[in-house]
């Protein structure tokens, strides 16, 4: 069994359980051991890096330094914010030896950055096609979806070095794997709103409506997401959409873990299906007997 | 017994305020062998030069120092001198006080020492110098030009008109280049083809000028003054000598709808086809891709109709060798296609314009065929999608250009001006029109350059927004262009009903293939590199060959015609001659230690290294060693210094001259 260090940040743990729940069964039933790290702490989205650059980097290399200790190669994390956060900090310590110094001073401790940060999406590039393929248990054929990136995962280019940053194609790739069909639309790395949900929600309702609304108008049923922001504010804010434009019409987001986790058959209850506020039965009822032989 | 002279030059205050000059002339001269010395202002002008000249005969003088610049500056100079006053001009050595001492250095007293010891070394070197002379070549005074663009017609225009003979090779089936394709040039709004039609015309009825057209250089041989060129001329299918270029072939052809390469994929062509009506030759070519009968035995309607019998479809690619003294590079560049397919290990590409996907967003080459009168809508500016007028068209600037992080580092140069052009022919073409250019610096340098932007702006009312665009996306026919306005720090949202896109100028695909054939560097881009920026811009590193035109950075008509007239006059100078001195300073191989392992070979970078043969007196082979064609031989020191038998010389810095050098110290 395969193990990789697993840093599921807060999110998993609050807003995203489902997100934390089908990662947890979809990579245990790829045969893939996550191992926590030890004490993980904060990565430092939003609060620190807008409020306090060294502590913005300190954050996510004292979780790197903890999982270095633990023998981690390689670091899984799936909030899309830490992971940003972790390869922006892992960027500024190797190209900024006074900034390292600082760091290191701060924390007492030696860096090494010689760990593999893994989003979502490269996790499942990892995965053997053949693998993946004898897991699957639903043909999501005439599904159709759009994959939505949002802005963290590609972004600074150079730094996440991640897909192309403006017509990134690596979740397609994935989704087609289900069976699903992904549709060609122009906002999937546009932004979402990201924490204005909290400070200034029309910013949010407005920006997630034209996402929205393009997806729908070129034939998605729903958006895949990676990460636990984009999804709130997609699913959350629907309400929110609804009562600016009588005519909204809601549209189910699904994780990308909950859409591979739904083609392995795992069952809805523990993807976590239930806590979405949109409802996801509309596109997901005509699967459910669709249940293919195992080999 | 060796008598050596040392001149110390001041420089004016560039030696002369770090060095003690005075001094280092008095310790000088008591160094061995050194019989006179002298330190004086500036050694390079004609009392100073006068003073060597003047010194070698009173003194008796047989090799000679001198302390100043660079020998890239006055080596030169001092052994002209030298020779003036009967001495061999290789008995002169330069030691550099100046950039390798006094400009970098501010204690006097150390950088005085440090001139003496240069000093010092350079007169034991010169101790070992012999005397040498120049090595003549013949010179072949004809010229090659690769390339029919605007550059490389001029280039052989004026060469041909001092009468040498130039062979011009087009890979193309036509010569005109990017030049045919636009509509108007800018600043002057004058028709691109009206201008350059007459010199195309020129070209073919040049006595002097041998044309090849849809040939390709092949091979390239042999060194400065006297290279051997193999041509590989494509099998066209057509007998040129035959065809009268009546166009009933291209008429009958069924094939209709190849996309044409001239009109940018905007219109079709048949299977058989003259790229355009004033193509020169006005001879067809047969696209093998395409044409039926190539594909399925069938149809040849083209040779029933010939009333020459000028179709061939036997016919194959033909190889020609050519004997050339200089060959000019003008091959040109190539539009940047950003479409997602374009992406490669330097540039991201633009997937998010939709370049390639939607038929209304086009690049700056599709908009001068759309603009132009012979274009596929006859000059009306009409969407390619459903034939109708955009009322709102909006031109993106530097789109792989200018941008490190997705594109190009460099600046394409011709767009600023180009999308101006192209904003104004559009407003001249749609009055009721919207014209809007998203820049990020407008960059008009040139004679009526600013001028020509400004009257797009004032007059004809286009509008400039200062920032970059994000996306662009269709919605319900129209094209969504999502940019920012930085000047006023606001998003803008334009429904477009077309987008022009000036993407980055490219070198051909093909150009590195090409540099390493002819033996010239190239940068990371493929663009072809000058051996001096400033002084010696349109030579390369070989001797020889020169530069004209994009191939080198991108440029504008005005600019590679400039370039194309330096490089013919670069040849000229070349042909002024029957023979071609140049210094002996090359690399001489020992045949009786040589083992024929020919690691010189592998290090050469000018392939000078070629295989000897030696016999003994019956014929029978010896062994096989290397030898140095002093043709190409650039005097490196690559293979001295690789030699594993220490079988190479470099003559003028052997073995001894630099050990005794070294050695001084």
């Amino acid at each position: 069994m395969d193990n990789i260090g697993y840093y599921p940040g807060c999110s998993l743990l609050g807003t995203a359980k489902e997100y934390e729940q089908s990662i947890r069964h979809v990579f245990s039933k790829l045969g893939i051991n996550l191992i926590e790290v030890d004490d993980w702490s904060c990565c430092g989205a939003t609060s620190a890096h807008a409020t306090n650059h060294l502590l913005s980097v300190a954050l996510p290399m004292r979780n790197i330094i903890l999982a270095k200790k633990q023998g981690l190669k390689s670091l899984f994390i799936p909030c899309a914010a830490c992971y940003n956060r972790f390869v922006v900090a892992r960027y500024e310590i190797e190209n900024r030896p006074e900034l390292r110094k600082k760091i290191e001073d701060v924390l007492e401790e030696k860096i090494e950055t010689d760990i593999e940060i893994l989003n979502m999406i490269e996790m499942f590039q990892r995965i053997d096609r053949e693998l993946f393929l004898s897991k699957r248990q639903r043909d999501l054929k005439g599904l159709k979806v759009a994959a939505y990136y949002g802005c963290l995962l590609v972004r600074p280019n150079g730094v996440t070095g991640f897909d192309d940053p403006e017509m990134p194609s690596a979740m397609e790739d994935v989704v087609r794997l289900t069976g699903a069909e992904t549709v060609d639309w122009n906002f999937k790395v546009e932004c979402c709103g990201a924490s204005h949900s909290i400070t200034n929600m029309t910013v949010v309702t407005t920006l997630s409506k034209r996402i929205i609304d393009d997806a729908v108008e070129n034939g998605a049923e729903a958006i895949i997401v990676a990460c636990p922001m984009c999804h709130s504010n997609l699913d959350m804010r629907q309400r929110n959409i609804a009562k600016m434009d009588s005519q909204h019409k809601s549209i189910p987001i699904f994780y990308l873990s909950e859409l591979v986790g739904f083609s392995m058959g795992i069952d809805k209850e523990d993807l976590g299906l239930s806590l979405h506020f949109i409802d996801t039965e509309s596109v997901l009822a005509r699967f459910s007997t669709a249940i293919v032989a195992k080999e | 017994m060796m008598r050596i002279g040392v001149f110390v030059c001041h420089c004016g205050e560039n030696i002369g305020k770090t060095v003690d000059c005075p001094k280092i002339a008095k310790e000088a001269v008591k160094l061995p062998n050194v019989v006179y010395s002298i330190d004086y202002k500036y050694m390079c002008s004609d009392p100073g030069q006068n003073m060597i000249k003047q010194a070698i005969l009173e003194h008796k003088l047989n090799a000679v120092v001198v302390a100043s610049c660079s020998p890239h500056m006055h080596e030169k100079t001092f052994r002209k001198a030298c020779a003036a006053a009967g001495l061999n001009p290789y008995m002169c050595e330069i030691a550099n006080i100046r950039e390798h001492c006094s400009w970098v250095h501010d204690n006097v007293e150390e950088a005085t020492k440090k001139a003496l010891d240069l000093i010092r070394m350079t007169v034991e070197r010169v101790k070992f110098n012999y005397p040498l002379s120049e090595i003549r070549v013949p010179v072949t005074r004809r010229a090659l030009v690769i390339g029919g663009g605007i550059a490389g017609i001029q280039a052989t225009l004026d060469i041909a008109g001092a009468g040498f003979k130039v062979i011009l090779v087009e890979k193309e089936p036509s010569i005109g280049g990017h030049m045919s394709q636009l509509s108007e040039t800018f600043p002057t709004l004058d028709c691109s083809q009206c201008i350059l039609t007459p010199r195309m015309v020129e070209v073919y009825q040049h006595p002097n000028v041998k044309l090849y057209t849809y040939s390709e250089v092949e091979n390239v041989e042999g060194f400065i003054g006297n290279f051997k060129v193999t041509i590989r001329k494509k099998a066209r299918s057509i007998k040129e000598s035959l065809c009268t270029g009546c166009g009933l072939c291209v008429q009958k052809c069924p094939i209709k709808k190849a996309p044409s390469e001239f009109d940018e994929g905007l219109a079709n062509r048949p299977a058989i086809y003259v790229p355009f009506p004033q193509a020169v030759p006005n001879i067809p070519v047969i696209d093998r891709t395409v044409c039926t009968y190539f594909k399925t035995g069938k149809c040849q309607l083209c040779k029933k109709v010939c009333g020459r019998d000028a179709i061939d479809y036997d016919q194959k690619d033909e190889l020609v060798t050519e004997d050339v003294g200089a060959i000019i590079v003008a091959t040109g560049y190539k539009l940047y296609k950003i479409d997602k397919k374009a992406r490669d290990s330097l540039v991201k590409g633009y997937g998010e314009y939709g370049y390639g996907k939607y038929k209304d967003v086009i690049d700056g080459l599709q908009f001068e065929r759309l603009a132009s009168a012979s274009g596929p809508t006859s000059g009306e500016i009409l969407r390619p999608s459903d034939k109708k007028q955009p009322k709102k068209v909006v031109f993106i600037q530097c789109v792989g250009s200018r941008d490190p992080s997705k594109g190009f580092e460099y600046c394409s140069k011709i767009c600023c001006m180009y999308t101006a052009k192209h904003a104004m022919l559009y407003k001249h073409k749609v009055h009721d029109g919207e014209a809007y250019v998203f820049y990020m610096d407008i960059r008009a340098g040139g004679k009526g350059y600013e001028e020509f932007v400004r009257r797009a702006i004032e007059e004809d009312r286009v509008k400039y927004i200062r920032g970059r665009v994000s996306r662009i996306y269709e919605k319900r026919g129209k094209y969504i262009v999502k940019g920012e306005d930085t000047l006023s720090g606001v998003p803008v949202e334009i429904e477009a009903d077309m987008v022009v896109l000036a993407t980055a100028i490219v070198a051909q695909p093909e150009a590195p293939k090409l540099a390493q054939t002819l033996g010239i560097p190239y940068d990371k881009y493929g663009f072809y590199a000058e051996v001096h920026p400033k002084l010696r811009p349109v030579e390369s590193s070989s001797g020889g060959i020169f530069l004209a035109g994009a191939c080198q950075s991108p440029k504008d008509i005005p600019e590679s015609v400039a370039m194309a007239s330096a490089a013919a006059s670069k040849a000229l100078v070349l042909f002024g001659n029957e023979m071609l001195e140049r210094e002996p300073i090359v690399a001489k191989v020992n045949e009786n230690t040589c083992v024929g392992c020919f690691y010189c070979k592998k290090v050469c970078a000018y392939n000078a290294i070629e295989l000897k043969e030696i016999r003994d007196k019956k014929g029978n082979l010896v062994k096989v060693i290397a030898s140095v064609n002093t043709g190409l031989c650039q005097g490196c020191g690559t293979c001295n210094a690789t030699c594993p038998s220490k079988s190479i010389e470099l003559i003028g810095f052997n073995d001894e001259q630099i050990y005794y050098q070294i050695k001084a110290l």
